[in-house]
């Protein structure tokens, strides 16, 4: 293709890789991760910043991949569902979407841990409120919500927790 | 010995199978998978709700570089181009006609995504546009424009061989049943109520787009693997379409991304086996959310219902009039319309009833199969008409439907499986729940509404178990896990009978060439019919377990039991493995099992007798600003009457989703059309519920009396806590402030406009 002419080189940190890579100037942040980086886990659903299918964090902001391009991401670190494990052992907000039954067909679940972990970075001890607040822009069509707030909250108190007797230190 | 003893894994929380690779972006779906040499495919769509398509020029479009095939209807020559489970109404790209806005016309396959969808804009259509119709009123008008002219092939379903189009109508089927005398009923009853309600088309809007991807091999093999709730539905329609033979097509069903009715039956993959056959190459389809909105919506109703009653609050008559507008293609509406309105006298005893329903084609999108099934559009009559019988008798209306609810093992219809529950306990335990004899706040309204629903009958599940020579065990079962949860319930049923953690179990993704048959995963009916046919596979393994055993151990097989991996006996005990090394004389070998759930055709009036009933019961309080008509549900409580819940957090996780969808289009949604046009085909125009929409409390409990036909006393759910959503809301609304709504949803234009008319109280 001839576009291919026009690609401009970008520079991204993902999941704390260094990664050069080459993107059309029109390319979408969606496309790079999932196509170019093969890093599947997040969705496409409603192209148009309702749905947080897409979710992933643009340092430490959460964005909709679906409506970013590639190129505003030069220079940026990107966290996507696959690197909020650290190995096999899961993240606490991971650990409590599994928990809290919080997970059903799975297709909106990494957008909403993406979004719970910049809650929680933003806010670590965040009401029921200010959690529905926050998912306005998170929807999820199997779960009815219910255990995604449940499990939110007990991501944030176990993260308070864990914090808790580092602060004593 | 342990075959009585209590359940280890049934009925216990068990965390989903799936999900730590759904927490860790491993879980695949059909838009994860590549393959060598894949092409990508766009779909060019009508822009007219009727138009004759007099001609489709995809030759500069074809010519395009990194474009491989571009195809209209009039190219498929080469196969059968049409497809439909009620009626092959359907051609995979429009033939001579385009019937709805967003009908397929043509389609591109290209090197990627953005060369097939620039490639779209250079095809040419000489469209001629037709007269449309696009509301029920215009579709049943005398000399209206026709949707359908010739008459249609018929579908692969035996229980619709009495589809009956009426030549020169809109009508593509009507549905008619009877019993008693109804009119003779409601002539002699001391209260007789009709009134007219309206449930609107909605969307599924399954976060999953529709997708598909399609590869023919060297031998003239198809493999698809399908966003699908019915592989098997898919296999038959692609053979019929390109005549090969069912074994030579394999549908291999990733994870779903919701399913919710939206993704049963063919929808892309016929199109998509097209392409790939087309340009020789994989071809993947992957439809955008909007396009959804083109592809499949429930089926809107237009319901009129007169109910008689004794003075003393007995139901003596019902008759039900109802219209379902299925758009442009039949897909499975025909079948939604006569199980919807099979049960339109809902769980009550009613002697005398007369209904009469209408599938109508409209140019909108196709309407199919959501969640309830055409139940809702009638509950939300019925349900409705009942709290004013209530409000006229002076009746209580908890007191008045419990009066007439029928009881355990009563008959619903000749021939019917009668009453397998007590719907009389979950309506009890919603209305203690949402504190019905307790003053409320004077704010605050409280309704109540009650659901009977029958699963598809007759149908088929087959399973296969297989105890690999390390004790472990596989599933091979077609029910597919589109967030339900199934693999976790089909591995916990194997466990159970096996004795082995779910851990132990692995439940194999449905794969038409691997996992044996199943008939749908809709209705409800996976855990009770596919969960059964497992259960029998797994006792299966069972006793060829306790034969090597017992011949090996010298005691009767009755003296032996399984515990933790192990057959055992008072003898001593044998781990699986020794078993599988005794049976085979080697470290190999499996044992397998089969099971199958075929309960055939019955008398009953749909051809097969349901194999549970679904019922369920809800309560709503509910606030409304009267200044602007907004109406909240504050508390909701769903009771369903499960059997057993094999997996109480999957089921109420079921059923708490079930709630909020039912929330969806009983305030929010609606696909509005404006002369054939949709408005709000997207998600920023087409508002579905969000984590502030649902209401503060929510509780969604069972009723367990192990009374159900599936494994352990279990029977079908999921479906039951949607239905009643709407009644209880707009009841609830009702004894709040006076105004009783008829159309869905319950906007607040429409809230406040019925507020105006009412006056100030």
């Amino acid at each position: 293709m001839d576009a291919s002419a026009a690609r401009e080189p970008i520079h991204l940190v993902v999941n704390g890789r260094a990664r050069d890579l080459a993107v059309e100037p029109y390319a979408l942040l969606l496309d790079v991760l999932r196509d170019d980086l093969d890093l599947k886990g997040a969705k496409r659903s409603c192209d148009s910043q309702v749905c947080g299918a897409c979710t992933v964090l643009v340092d430490g902001l959460a964005v909709s991949a679906c409506t970013y391009l590639a190129v505003e991401a030069d220079g940026r670190s990107i966290l996507t569902v696959e690197g909020l494990a650290e190995g096999e052992s899961l993240h606490p907000v991971q650990r409590a979407f599994v928990d809290a039954g919080a997970v059903q067909c799975g297709f909106c679940t990494p957008g909403m841990l993406l979004t719970t972990r910049a809650l929680l970075d933003e806010n670590p001890a965040p009401t029921r409120e200010d959690v529905l607040h926050y998912l306005r822009g998170s929807l999820c069509r199997c779960t009815g919500y219910r255990k995604i707030v449940e499990a939110i909250l007990a991501a944030a108190r176990a993260r308070g927790q864990a914090s808790a007797p580092a602060r004593v230190e | 010995m342990s075959r009585r003893a209590p359940l280890r894994v049934v009925g216990q929380p068990v965390p989903r199978v799936d999900a730590v690779e759904k927490v860790t972006g491993r879980a695949r779906y059909v838009t994860d998978l590549v393959l060598p040499g894949m092409a990508h495919a766009k779909i060019l769509r009508s822009p007219y709700a009727h138009a004759r398509v007099r001609r489709v020029d995809t030759a500069r479009a074809g010519a395009r570089p990194g474009v491989i095939a571009a195809l209209s209807g009039a190219d498929l020559t080469w196969c059968d181009p049409y497809f439909g489970p009620a009626f092959r109404d359907r051609p995979v790209l429009a033939i001579d006609v385009a019937r709805y806005e967003g009908e397929p016309v043509a389609a591109v396959a290209a090197v990627d995504e953005l060369t097939a969808a620039e490639a779209l804009d250079l095809i040419d259509v000489d469209y001629e546009p037709l007269p449309a119709v696009s509301t029920l009123e215009e579709a049943l008008a005398p000399g209206a424009p026709l949707v359908h002219t010739g008459e249609p092939l018929a579908g692969h379903f035996a229980d619709l061989a009495t589809l009956r189009p009426q030549p020169g109508t809109n009508v593509c089927h009507r549905f008619q049943w009877a019993r008693g005398e109804a009119a003779a009923a409601l002539a002699g009853a001391d209260l007789v109520l009709e009134d007219t309600f309206r449930f609107p088309p909605v969307q599924h809007y399954a976060m999953e787009p529709h997708a598909a991807l399609a590869a023919w091999d060297e031998t003239g093999a198809l493999t698809v693997w399908a966003g699908t709730q019915n592989p098997y539905s898919v296999r038959v329609e692609l053979a019929k379409m390109f005549g090969v033979p069912l074994g030579r097509i394999r549908i291999v069903v990733p994870h779903l991304g919701g399913g919710f009715g939206s993704k049963t039956y063919a929808k892309l993959e016929p199109l998509t086996a097209a392409l790939a056959r087309a340009t020789g190459r994989p071809v993947r389809l992957a439809a955008s959310a909007a396009e959804a909105f083109q592809t499949v919506r429930r089926c809107s109703a237009r319901v009129s219902v007169r109910v008689g009653l004794r003075r003393d609050g007995t139901l003596v008559g019902v008759t039900c009039d109802a219209d379902y507008d299925v758009g442009a293609y039949a897909d499975i509406g025909p079948r939604v319309v006569q199980k919807g309105t099979y049960t339109a006298t809902g769980p009550y005893r009613v002697p005398h009833v007369a209904l009469d329903a209408r599938a109508v084609y409209t140019n909108t999108t196709p309407g199919g199969a959501f969640r309830g099934f055409g139940v809702p559009q009638l509950a939300w009559a019925l349900e409705s008409l009942l709290d004013v019988a209530a409000d006229r008798l002076g009746r209580d209306p908890v007191d008045l439907r419990r009066q007439n609810l029928l009881a355990h093992g009563e008959e619903f219809a000749p021939g019917d499986t009668p009453i397998d529950g007590k719907l009389e306990e979950s309506l009890g335990h919603a209305a203690q729940a949402i504190g019905w004899t307790q003053t409320g706040a004077a704010d605050r309204g409280r309704g109540v509404a009650a659901m009977l629903k029958a699963s598809v009958a007759p149908s088929v599940s087959e399973a296969i178990v297989r105890l690999h020579a390390d004790g472990s065990v596989a599933v091979l079962a077609s029910a597919v896990e589109m967030g339900q949860g199934t693999r976790t319930v089909l591995a916990q049923i194997a466990a159970e009978v096996l004795a082995v953690p779910v851990a132990r179990v692995t439940a194999v993704p449905p794969d038409t060439a691997i996992t044996p048959y199943d008939q749908t995963t809709s209705s409800s009916r996976s855990t009770t019919m596919t969960g059964r046919a497992v259960q029998m596979a797994a006792e299966d393994v069972r006793e060829q377990l306790f034969r090597v055993a017992a011949e090996h151990l010298g005691v009767p097989a009755r003296e032996l039991a399984l515990a933790d991996g192990a057959v055992v006996a008072a003898a001593g005990r044998l781990a699986y493995p020794e078993v599988l090394a005794i049976r085979f004389g080697m470290s190999g070998g499996e044992l397998i099992g089969r099971g199958v759930v075929a309960p055939g055709r019955t008398a009953a009036p749909l051809g097969g007798s349901t194999p549970f009933w679904e019922m369920a019961a809800g309560a709503a309080e509910v606030s409304v600003d009267e200044e602007t008509g907004a109406v909240r549900v504050e508390r909701y409580v769903s009771v369903a009457d499960v059997g057993r819940a094999v997996n109480p957090l999957l089921l109420e996780g079921q059923d708490e989703g079930g709630v909020v969808q039912g929330l969806g289009h009983t305030l929010l949604e609606e696909m509005v059309y404006e002369e054939g046009h949709l408005l709000n085909g997207t998600l920023l125009a087409y508002r579905v519920p969000r984590a502030d929409d649902v209401p503060r409390a929510l509780e969604c409990r069972f009723v367990e009396n192990a009374d159900g036909s599936g494994p352990f006393g279990a029977k079908g759910a999921g479906e039951g806590s949607l239905i009643p959503v709407s009644p209880a809301v707009a009841n609830a609304l009702a004894r709040l402030t006076g105004v009783r709504l008829r159309d869905l949803p319950l906007t607040p234009e429409r809230v406040w406009r019925a507020l105006r008319a009412r006056g100030s109280r």
